[in-house]
């Protein structure tokens, strides 16, 4: 039977961990419920975002933090124009997925014509510190990415909530042309958004450059798990992607401590399976 | 008539050895430039897919050696072409492309992929066209069951039971042996079959294994792995890994304000291992290091110098000639062996004449007449010390000074 350290370990291991999964679902969470478009591209824009904050930081000695300065606005940008594209071409929700992937295969392509397929480990004197309480060890840089998160999607809820672009956003997605009749112009309230979604690719870029290893093919590491998580979360709600990836982030961690570490992979699309057959109304 | 059997084999021992020394040693201005029609070495290497890091390694390997080859007597007087394709890392994607390279391609030889899967695939596809497949990287030996494949690194025809020996072996020499380990493993078929072998060999040796852990390959998180492993603190941490996944697994320890006694990798990112702060004393398996009594080896310090100027030119991170590259090394060094001996390009002749004499190359004097194609076991433990890799046992492979760490 695993002690009680042992579990409160794990549980803290898999909430952090989760943090990841769930930064990374935002964007695409926010593309698919609010735009109908499914970004696949939006995994493989996080990993240009981790590159580049890895040379950044390797070659020119640039701190994580300015790098994200630079690659965030940047990421946005790319995600503006992203949707320039989707829109000039009128894709829909089902072209999206094949046109993203598209674009996904030929930035890992990109990436490992410069970066080389190798990997690549981003060491910095801060990766492995850790806060001890108690019998229990908090890593920081986890734990920064989770606050970032949490600031992230409580941030966004309440935009999506509570201001007059968010209410558009929301009322477009419900019957675009009543919300056009009432002066929501959605194809501008579109780029904004896309521009958000990639924008929080490069966050997570960010601290995948930190934490992660980098590796071309990584770009597919999280894919599934995270698409998980978008669909326990609601499409659409950031604060749902979050709670569902620090669940699935815990359940897992859990599953890793007391069965074995193999168990994981299970454990999060089983999550998924209960949750589409239960469908909560709370949810 | 065992005598006999004993002279000829000699006999090919010496012919083997010598054609193979020959080969290596003489410059190649000696020797009439190959001319005439090429001659088609056909194969695939993971240029794309998850693999895709150890296919950079062995493509500049294969450059080279397709250059010495041809800078010597190319084969029987003809030049090589080394025609290349890129399997993504895909068994089934293998296949295919075997099959297009011997009947579409019309190649004249082929060269095995990386990696147990991809090789498994491409076997089926050389074995229905009788071609000769020399391979490097398949780690599970009997599962090369066709009789013209060979392999091109000693893992010898039992790695399951002979790598985890040399291991224990290594950890019996220190000056407090380990009494605990913890076997973790990814579910990489390879580095399973490794890791089952690994518990069953240190249980017979009366070593406790505490826990035996599987995890997916690729996996991330590795914080609840790492809080067992802290719970059970083993005298020796064995770990199934390939890539990185050994980096993020000491990194995990070390958040939890641990550093296992002693550890062992089985297929970690070389470089990345040997510079992380964590990496140091970490323990691999190796074939060979660019290091001194290696790099006294026939064409050894050539070889090893080439590759670092063009994994620089190509911005490789690791730059150092490794077992990796030197397993493709040696599969072209069997291959002109094969094809010099034999004096044909006839597949029947050259899986014959292979079967018959050792080869002498950069991982040292192979023969193929044991089970599976298999020769005799070659597997050494390299140690990090000072964020390079050196050869520790067995000892007499070790550099003048060199001995192994013990934590």
């Amino acid at each position: 039977m695993p002690s009680a350290t042992l579990l409160g370990q794990a549980l803290i291991s898999g909430v952090l961990a989760g943090g990841m999964y769930g930064l990374l679902a935002m964007g695409l969470s926010l593309s698919w419920g609010l735009l109908r478009l499914v970004n696949l591209s939006h995994f493989a824009l996080a990993f240009l975002a981790a590159y580049i904050v890895y040379e950044l930081g390797t070659t020119w000695h640039v701190a994580p933090w300015w790098s994200a300065a630079l690659v965030v606005p940047a990421m946005f940008g790319i995600g503006a124009a992203q949707h320039w594209l989707f829109d000039r071409f009128r894709v829909n929700e089902l072209a999206s997925l094949l046109i993203t992937f598209s674009v996904a295969v030929i930035l890992e392509a990109g990436i490992q014509l410069y970066w080389t397929a190798d990997f690549r480990r981003y060491e910095t004197d801060y990766a492995t510190l850790s806060i001890k309480a108690g019998p229990f060890f908090i890593p920081v840089l986890e734990l920064a990415l989770c606050l970032v998160a949490g600031v992230l999607a409580w941030g966004t809820w309440l935009w999506l909530r509570k201001t007059f672009v968010g209410k558009a956003l929301r009322a477009s997605v419900e019957d675009a042309d009543i919300a056009a009749a009432y002066g929501v112009n959605h194809k501008q309230l579109a780029y904004l958004l896309s521009g958000i979604g990639a924008a929080y690719a490069g966050i997570a870029g960010t601290f995948i450059a930190l934490i992660a290893t980098l590796a071309p093919a990584e770009i597919w590491t999280w894919l599934g798990v995270v698409f998980a998580v978008v669909i326990i979360g609601r499409l659409g709600n950031p604060l749902g992607a979050l709670l569902a990836g620090m669940a699935i982030g815990a359940a897992q961690s859990l599953a890793m401590a007391v069965f074995s570490p193999a168990w994981a992979p299970v454990v999060s699309f089983s999550m998924l399976i209960i949750v589409l057959l239960w469908d909560p109304e709370w949810l | 008539m065992i005598e006999r059997l004993g002279a000829w084999r000699r006999r090919g021992v010496l012919a083997g050895l010598a054609a193979g020394a020959a080969s290596l040693a003489a410059p190649s201005i000696l020797r009439a430039a190959p001319s005439g029609k090429p001659v088609r070495v056909g194969g695939t290497l993971s240029l794309t897919g998850f693999l895709a890091q150890t296919a950079a390694v062995h493509k500049i390997a294969a450059d080279i050696m397709v250059e010495e080859i041809n800078g010597r007597n190319g084969f029987l007087g003809r030049p090589v072409e080394y025609v290349l394709l890129d399997d993504q890392s895909k068994p089934e994607m293998a296949r295919s492309l075997y099959e297009k390279l011997i009947t579409v391609d019309k190649v004249d030889l082929i060269q095995g992929p990386y990696a147990t899967a991809p090789i498994l695939a491409a076997m089926g596809v050389a074995q229905r066209y009788g071609k000769v497949m020399i391979q490097s990287s398949m780690g599970i030996p009997k599962l090369q069951t066709y009789d013209r494949a060979f392999p091109a690194t000693p893992f010898g025809p039992e790695p399951d039971k002979t790598y985890p020996n040399v291991i224990l072996d290594a950890m019996a020499s220190i000056p407090t042996p380990p009494k605990t380990m913890v076997v973790l493993t990814s579910k990489f078929p390879s580095a399973q079959f490794m890791a089952k072998g690994m518990q069953k060999e240190a249980e017979g040796r009366g070593v406790k294994v505490l826990l035996y852990l599987e995890y997916e390959s690729g996996n991330h998180d590795f914080g609840a792995i790492a809080a067992r492993v802290k719970e059970a603190n083993p005298d020796f941490l064995w770990v199934g890994s390939l890539g990185l996944e050994s980096n993020l697994l000491l990194e995990a320890l070390r958040k939890l304000d641990y550093v296992p006694k002693n550890h062992f990798h089985l297929y970690p990112a070389p470089g990345p291992l040997a510079l992380s702060p964590d990496g140091n004393r970490a323990l691999c398996s190796t074939f060979i290091e660019a290091d001194e009594p290696f790099m006294s080896r026939p064409g050894m310090k050539r070889i090893a110098a080439e590759y670092k100027e063009r994994a620089t030119k190509i911005n490789l991170p690791y730059t150092t000639l490794d077992a990796q590259a030197c397993g493709m090394v040696s599969e072209w060094q069997i291959l002109e062996a094969g094809v010099n001996g034999a004096d044909s390009l006839d597949d029947a002749k050259i899986a014959a004449w292979l079967k018959a004499h050792t080869v002498e190359t950069l991982l040292g004097k192979q023969r193929f007449n044991g089970p599976y194609n298999h020769g005799d076991a070659g597997q050494m433990i390299k140690q990090v010390q000072n964020k390079e890799w050196k050869v520790v046992w067995p000892k007499e492979f070790a550099a003048p000074g060199v001995k192994l760490l013990a934590s």
